[in-house]
């Protein structure tokens, strides 16, 4: 009887939602034509890079300082950890990997590229990278990262320095990442970079710090 | 009916087809495979949204990490139980 009920309530509000969605007014705000009014001062030629990294910068660097965040509380639940000694893994798949990897970096580095005009950008990219050092780590030839040495520290947290940092300069200039028109371009292609390295790390770590966690199948 | 209707609703009927397998299959392992194969089709879905941004972030991160991470924690688990019948 409670099951029934249950499946009936969900029902309802499958349908109800369904309705809602069917009919859906127009956006009370449409910011479509002043993004593409602006676009050409954005430094970007893609609406999304645009959005993204200019016009609403802030929710992007507040996104890259969350995922940093869950990183280090990952460290703080860890803890104290052995590596594990190598295990014995198919040679077919780490040749496999070591072909894969290099192609994985050079996606990586188009899609990063590709972001000021088409579909692409920062996290694609870094997801990418993450993707490969995750493959690399699987296959035995990437260690599980234990502790976080200081290249890697600074790597982590390289590219959101970065943004913060240029967010500090346009500060004292005129307002938080308002790009001066003329170097938007350069910037953008700044931060993204940055972004790209760190968020790939951080992506990469998410899986690499929990993994070497004692023992594994 | 054209061509892309027909993939469309199919592509819909895949996706909530895989999702209720996700959560009702018994099989934890089972049950990864279709998250996978589930963030897959929504890549896919969003790929038919035009939006490819999204859905290159849905396979990238959805599908891929999230499953890799999924899988790896199976793995640990499966060990665990080994270790102590």
């Amino acid at each position: 009887m409670k099951k029934l009920l249950v499946i009936l309530g969900n029902l309802g509000f499958a349908v109800a939602l369904i309705a809602g969605m069917l009919d859906l007014g127009p956006a009370p705000v449409d910011l479509r034509p002043a993004v593409a009014a602006n676009l050409s001062a954005s430094g970007v030629a893609h609406p999304v890079t645009a959005v993204l990294l200019n016009f609403r910068g802030y929710d992007t660097l507040l996104e890259i300082a969350v995922l940093l965040l869950a990183l280090l509380g990952i460290f703080a639940i860890a803890g104290e950890k052995q590596v594990e000694p190598a295990q014995r893994i198919d040679p077919l798949l780490q040749m496999l990997a070591r072909l894969a990897v290099p192609l994985m970096l050079i996606v990586a580095i188009y899609l990063l590229w590709a972001g000021a005009h088409r579909p692409g950008g920062a996290f694609q990219a870094a997801a990418i990278l993450a993707a490969g050092a995750v493959l690399l780590h699987l296959v035995g030839l990437l260690p599980g990262w234990v502790q976080p040495a200081r290249w890697l520290r600074w790597g982590l947290a390289g590219g959101f320095l970065i943004f913060v940092a240029l967010a500090a300069v346009m500060l004292a200039e005129g307002s938080l990442l308002q790009y001066p028109p003329a170097w938007a371009g350069g910037l953008i292609l700044l931060i993204e970079s940055g972004l790209t390295v760190s968020l790939g790390l951080i992506l990469a770590g998410l899986f690499l710090f929990l993994s070497s966690d004692g023992e594994q199948a | 009916m054209s061509l892309d209707s027909v993939f469309d609703l199919l592509l819909a009927v895949a996706l909530l087809w895989s999702a209720w397998r996700t959560l009702m299959t018994p099989l934890l392992d089972r049950a990864v495979i279709l998250f996978i194969v589930f963030g897959l089709l929504m890549a896919l879905a969003w790929a038919r949204l035009a939006a490819p941004d999204i859905g290159l972030a849905e396979a990238a991160i959805g599908a891929g990490l999230t499953g890799a991470l999924l899988l790896d924690a199976l793995g640990i688990l499966r060990q665990r139980r080994k270790d102590s019948p």
